[in-house]
């Protein structure tokens, strides 16, 4: 079923502001209960699909296609889907319990059922006794969780979720992240997520998007993403990542093309002490900064790149490394990812 | 070595007398505010409460209509005229119904405009509408006026525009006082909505669209009840202009009087100050009427 009818089509999607393209031809089928998330950097285009699935912008040209119908020109109200904002764009002169309550009120739900609902709603986000507060007497965290019952409460069949999180601080986010998941479980529904945070999406998502300049540069599971870029922009936007360009990659691995190695995979080691893994190179200890459960080293390579190394700090850990040693960094030639393959090699290929 | 060459050593500051008045003042946070309102309280005391109170005063005495000379002797009988008199009673209803008219006519009008400026207009659109709606503020009153006494002469625009449909200008009379009252104070309505527009962000309307709200229920249920101060603040505008007004009656109303115009004879040609500060204490009870309800809708509790 969900093959061939997804939750959300997008067909050439395109939306232009004036000059550029915000959008330029985004194709994508998010299939349904699933936790989609679209990541990017500010101005990738991210939040543009959002609202143009919302229904609050126009495109330029292609289509918006829910549950296999094309939505492409309807109002937002005729949309089943809701959006939970990036400043949750509570009504501050109504109650909590009227908030939830509004997306019933308008379909014209009496108003002792939807009071019953909208407390129902307040519930599963554990926010039973406010009801009759006002938005503005709650934290961030709470109105968070109050945009998020009034965008479920009229059970949408999908939940468009704004950099719902991004206002939040630290421990609040990750203790979100869980509900979120949470929450999408217990619905069952399909969450468009946008993000600009790697980790989030690495975190939550069952497949990510990863946007550039108003394109989907890469697809896929967040394993998918995370080991196997298929662009220097996605190695260097999703974690940190050592991308040896082509003339580096023929000087340190002896072999064309664009290759990147995530610092988790590197080791530093002592020039005396035994190789450790398959590919190394030689370099100057250039920081090392403690970062609790691990320690990241940079080191300045002889090869003229610098790269980034980081190491869990667990008991094997001697940790006597001092600024400006001379060390070697050590790999294992499986963990590098060929991003951009050689084009030497391709071209020197007989035509079949 | 950290030090920035900014071109040599910095001064010590001098033990100016200057100097240690400020040191004084900043150590005496009070007498620092009490140095800074006195000046405005003082003028804000005596043009505005002193002069209220002699007004209420004034309406307590009588003039002695041999002489023509006001004797300071204290009665009610000016209040009791004002309250109790036909004329008077007509004239503040009167008066009152236009005001009334005149702000709800404002508030229609102003409701689209300032939703249009605040909510659709480009930015560059939006600065040039405000300053449309500015600059006929720029224009004197009595011009205004005059203009819309040529505007509704019986060969003016309006009769000429309406002519080949049958119709015909509503002349001098009430009608063209509330038009031309609702045109003069039309920009004070305008402003403040459309500062309260100004102040409802754009995610609020897409939530509730997002939600299943219509246009309708949007503006009924958001917009409005967000605004609503807002509004409230250009009525009061409107409504208490209204009030005081007596020279655009004069030039677009005909025979028809309003409370400023039995003021205004009574100070003039009657030369009985004090039944024209009787007169005068109606537009100020009814404004703090209006005021008084105005709170207890809950209205300005979000000012």
């Amino acid at each position: 079923m969900s093959a061939d009818r997804p939750a959300i089509r997008l067909r050439g999607l395109t939306k232009s502001f004036g000059a550029g393209n915000a959008v330029d031809g985004v194709d994508l089928d998010v299939v349904e209960g699933e936790f989609f998330s679209m990541l990017g950097p500010s101005g990738s285009g991210k939040t543009t699909v959002l609202r143009l699935i919302a229904g609050f912008e126009q495109p330029t040209s292609g289509t918006v296609s829910l549950q296999g119908k094309d939505v492409t020109d309807r109002a937002p109200f005729d949309r089943d889907v809701n959006t939970v904002f990036q400043d949750y764009a509570l009504f501050p002169h109504m109650t909590v319990l009227d908030n939830v309550a509004y997306g019933l009120r308008v379909r014209g739900v009496g108003r002792r059922e939807r009071h019953e609902r909208a407390r129902a709603a307040l519930d599963t986000v554990r926010l039973g006794g406010f009801g009759d507060r006002k938005p503005g007497q709650l934290s961030g965290g709470q109105r968070q969780r109050v945009a998020l019952a009034r965008a479920t409460v009229v059970q949408p069949k999908v939940l468009l979720l704004d950099e719902p999180l991004g206002a939040l601080d630290l421990k609040l986010r990750e203790q979100m992240q869980v509900e979120l998941k949470e929450l999408q479980r217990e619905l069952g529904i399909t969450f468009i997520f946008v993000t600009h945070d790697q980790e989030e999406a690495l975190t939550l998502s069952d497949r990510i998007a990863v946007f550039n300049e108003g394109r989907i540069e890469q697809l896929g599971t967040p394993a998918e993403i995370y080991d196997h870029p298929v662009s220097p922009f996605v190695a260097a936007f999703v974690g940190t990542s050592n991308v040896f360009s082509d003339e580096l990659s023929l000087r340190v691995l002896g072999r064309g093309g664009i290759h990147s190695v995530r610092p988790e995979k590197m080791t530093v080691e002592r020039l005396e002490s035994p190789l450790s893994g398959d590919r190394s190179a030689t370099g100057v200890l250039a920081e090392v900064i403690y970062l609790g459960s691990s320690t990241r080293l940079i080191v300045d390579l002889d090869a003229g790149m610098r790269v980034v190394v980081q190491e869990q700090n667990d008991a094997r850990r001697v940790g006597d490394e001092e600024r400006g040693a001379r060390v070697r960094v050590a790999w294992s030639d499986r963990d590098t990812v060929v991003v951009v393959a050689d084009r030497r090699t391709e071209s020197l290929d007989p035509a079949p | 070595m950290l030090q920035a060459d900014s071109g040599g050593p910095v001064p010590v500051p001098r033990d100016t007398g200057a100097r240690r008045i400020s040191v004084f003042l900043s150590r005496h946070p009070r007498l620092r505010l009490s140095l800074l309102l006195s000046a405005p309280l003082f003028w804000l005391g005596l043009v505005y409460i002193v002069a209220l109170a002699a007004l209420l005063i004034t309406a307590l005495w009588t003039v002695d209509t041999f002489t023509g000379t006001i004797t300071q002797t204290w009665t009610l009988d000016n209040i009791v005229t004002v309250l109790t008199g036909s004329l008077y009673q007509t004239v503040t209803l009167r008066t009152l119904g236009i005001a009334v008219v005149v702000t709800v006519v404002d508030i229609l009008v102003a409701l689209p405009i300032a939703f249009y400026m605040a909510k659709v207009a480009s930015t560059r659109w939006q600065r040039v509408l405000v300053i449309a709606v500015l600059m006929p503020l720029w224009a004197s009153y009595l011009v205004k006026a005059y203009a819309w006494r040529s505007v509704l002469s019986s060969d003016g625009i309006v009769d000429w525009l309406v002519a080949p449909f049958g119709g015909q200008t509503p002349g001098y009379g009430l009608p063209a006082t509330v038009i031309t009252l609702a045109y003069l104070w039309l920009p004070y309505v305008i402003l403040p909505i459309y500062a309260g527009l100004e102040r409802v962000p754009d995610s609020l309307l897409e939530a509730s669209g997002d939600l299943g709200g219509r246009t309708g229920s949007t503006l009924r249920l958001i917009v409005l009840p967000m605004i609503w101060p807002a509004i409230i603040a250009g009525s009061i505008f409107s409504f208490s202009l209204t009030l005081g007004d007596y020279i655009t009656v004069n030039i677009v109303g005909g025979a028809n009087q309003m409370l400023g115009n039995l003021v205004y004879t009574n100070v003039g040609a009657a030369n009985n100050l004090p039944l024209a500060a009787a007169i005068a204490l109606i537009p100020i009870v009814i404004i703090f009427g209006y005021l008084a309800a105005v709170r207890r809708t809950g209205a300005l509790d979000n000012l």
